[in-house]
């Protein structure tokens, strides 16, 4: 269990960026290893250790004819390392990935991993840490061998490649996308005790660059009649769901890359289809067709999962928007506060109906309401990253988030979502979620 | 004004508003041409009818795109013990992986138990997804007679189909799923 340290006040902010491990605890753990690689590298491990120290012996050493490099760390002190093709992250940061599924699914390729929300920072989620949901795992296209095909009530039906459509326009726009069951443990009687990758983690943000849509639709030209268009995927499970044609003409992009490099294999390469906003599910990936139609036709990821039962039994089906919500990722569960002093409160906000407009939060379980600072660029239909600064004073509190999006949606309590479903129905929770904090500083999620 | 002052005045109005249509015609469709040269690349590749139907594999509620071909409960008892069993047990319960049977009448229940029968409300829903994505270790291995087959052998344990039936085109979507008014279509969502 990490925790976040306390932080001095003159330096609060730059301390409580790095949510990670005290630094007396990242110290001891860099000296083990920095002493390691001095061995490695033919040095004294003495030397190394008690250099890494800096201690005021160290500097006075110096003056007495050392090397100048005996208070510099080892480093410093021999080259780096040559160029990579393709850079890795830091191997310090081996802990930073994605949560996988229990090991049965895991190994069959279905099911999904989480984005661990609580190890990253800003909005844009690395290609590597994109949240996944197969259905029958990551196929690995040919892009020489596959097609987009276009075809239906059009006019003219058209194929395209990868290599056609990097050809057209491009586009780039930064877009959440959000599994429709994500933070469905929610809708459970008893609060999960865990972190908000595993919490809210079927959550990811990146800037996606394609060919609009209603571009290629223009070409293929419409048909009287056209009202569906049903988008199947290239995986072993040949995906498939029905899109509404408005959708189609409106935002929605064949994307091809992600972040600026192409869409990686668990994001749909070589191309996907992109949704602004829409559940996760329906953002096909190793998009392969798109069928122009007259009507849905009950797919069984539109019938089977991603339907929303009611309490009278009857379910909801094509609610596609992902609706205003935000979470508190620090302080979360696994983030115990040490003492009092200063915080920051900071999470993520985000409406699939577009700009998030407010964020409100309450230390207080919801008694009162505080405006929080929403970190630029605030865009439509993205990740928006909230702060607040905050004293505490080792009273017990209870920390909530609210957000409102640009068309007036509020986020509604979790009370009334749950009142809107069948008991346990997990999908598109959208509830505030509350944090409760402990006069130890224990943080709990909890239901208020 | 007399009367050819007046049509000398009507004959240049009517030269004048037609050198204007024919000018702001001739701009408008120099802009357009422009544009189109800019803005529709153009470049998808036309697809003939025959590459359109061995990629084609929608099926509508209503039948529409329905292969040819059928098959009984019979072959498909044989083609579910061999292809199916192993993974969604003795007809179809007891997994490990998703239970295909039973549960009808229990969606509005306090205890739903969501199955293609009980809560799909579409026959054609289960052949397309067997078709599609079925033996999850090899799909897309099953002819089109096995997939009618292993379809009305699932729709024969609870009864949907009698145990003789025979399946395609014409029978599939007639199969009355229970749950069939059981979805309310959000879409577009209800303004607020």
């Amino acid at each position: 269990m990490t925790e976040i340290r306390r932080s001095p006040t003159n330096a609060g902010h730059v301390a409580t960026a790095a949510v990670s491990e005290p630094r007396h605890k990242i110290g001891r753990r860099a000296l083990l290893r920095a002493g390691a690689l001095a061995v490695g590298a033919g040095l004294s491990g003495l030397g190394a250790s008690a250099t890494a120290l800096g201690t005021a012996q160290d500097a006075a050493r110096q003056t007495n004819g050392e090397a100048i490099g005996a208070a510099a760390p080892p480093w410093m002190k021999t080259p780096g390392r040559v160029f990579s093709a393709y850079g890795t992250p830091s191997h310090w940061e081996e802990k930073v990935q994605r949560l996988l599924p229990p090991t049965a699914a895991a190994r069959l390729g279905v099911g999904a991993s989480r984005t661990p929300l609580e190890r990253l920072a800003g909005t844009i989620t690395p290609a590597g840490l994109h949240f996944e949901r197969h259905h029958n795992g990551v196929p690995d296209i040919d892009p020489a061998r596959h097609e987009l095909i276009i075809h239906g009530l059009v006019k003219q039906p058209l194929a395209f490649t990868r290599e056609t459509l990097l050809r057209y326009p491009l586009e780039s726009q930064i877009y959440f996308v959000e599994c429709a069951g994500n933070s469905g443990t929610f809708s459970q009687p008893q609060p999960q005790q865990a972190a908000p990758g595993a919490l809210n983690g079927l959550l990811s943000c990146s800037e996606w660059t394609g060919v609009r849509l209603s571009t290629l639709l223009g070409e293929a030209g419409l048909q009287r009649g056209a009202k569906w268009v049903i988008a199947e995927g290239a995986d072993a499970a040949a995906m498939s769901r029905s899109v509404p044609l408005e959708k189609c003409l409106d935002d929605a992009m064949i994307a091809l890359f992600q972040n600026g490099e192409a869409i990686r294999p668990e994001q749909g390469y070589p191309m996907r289809l992109l949704l602004p906003g829409f559940e996760g599910n329906i953002n096909v990936k190793w998009l392969r067709r798109l069928n122009v139609i007259d009507a849905p036709v009950d797919a069984r990821d539109e019938t089977s999962h991603y339907t929303e039962l009611l309490p009278n039994g009857k379910a909801r089906q094509y609610m596609f928007l992902q609706e205003v919500k935000s979470a508190i990722v620090k302080p979360s569960f696994g983030m115990n506060l040490q003492g009092p002093g200063f915080y920051e409160i900071s999470g993520l906000a985000w409406s699939g109906a577009g700009r998030i407009s407010k964020v409100e939060l309450s230390t207080d379980g919801g008694k009162s309401w505080t405006l929080a600072a929403l970190a630029p660029p605030v865009l439509p239909k993205s990740l928006t990253r909230f702060h607040l600064p905050w004293q505490w004073e080792s009273r017990p509190a209870a920390l909530m988030s609210r957000a409102t999006d640009e068309k007036g949606n509020v986020q509604p309590t979790r009370a009334a979502w749950v009142a809107q479903y069948a008991s346990g129905q997990p999908y598109h929770y959208n509830g505030i979620q509350s944090w409760n904090i402990a006069a130890d500083g224990t943080v709990q999620n909890v239901y208020l | 004004m007399s009367i050819s002052k007046r049509a000398r005045f009507l004959h240049a109005a009517v030269f004048t508003a037609l050198a204007a249509i024919l000018f702001f015609a001739a701009l408008c469709r120099a802009q357009s041409s422009g544009q189109a040269k800019s803005a529709h690349p153009n470049l998808g590749r036309p697809l003939t009818p025959d590459e359109i139907r061995q990629i084609d594999i929608t099926v509508t509620p209503d039948g529409r795109g329905l292969p040819d071909g059928s098959g009984s409960v019979e072959q498909g008892a044989k083609v579910y013990a061999e292809k199916c069993q192993a993974c969604h047990g003795a007809e179809g319960k007891g997994g490990p992986m998703d239970q295909l049977t039973g549960g009808i009448g229990t969606i509005a229940s306090a205890k739903p138990v969501k199955t293609p029968v009980s809560y799909w409300p579409t026959a054609t829903t289960i052949f397309d997804y067997v078709r599609r994505a079925m033996p999850l270790r090899t799909p897309e291995s099953l002819t089109n007679d096995e997939v009618y087959a292993v379809t009305a052998y699932i729709l024969s344990i609870d009864a949907l189909v009698p145990k003789d039936a025979v399946l395609d085109a014409k029978s599939l979507p007639q199969v009355k799923m229970p749950n069939r008014d059981g979805f309310l279509n959000f879409w577009p969502p209800p303004k607020r």
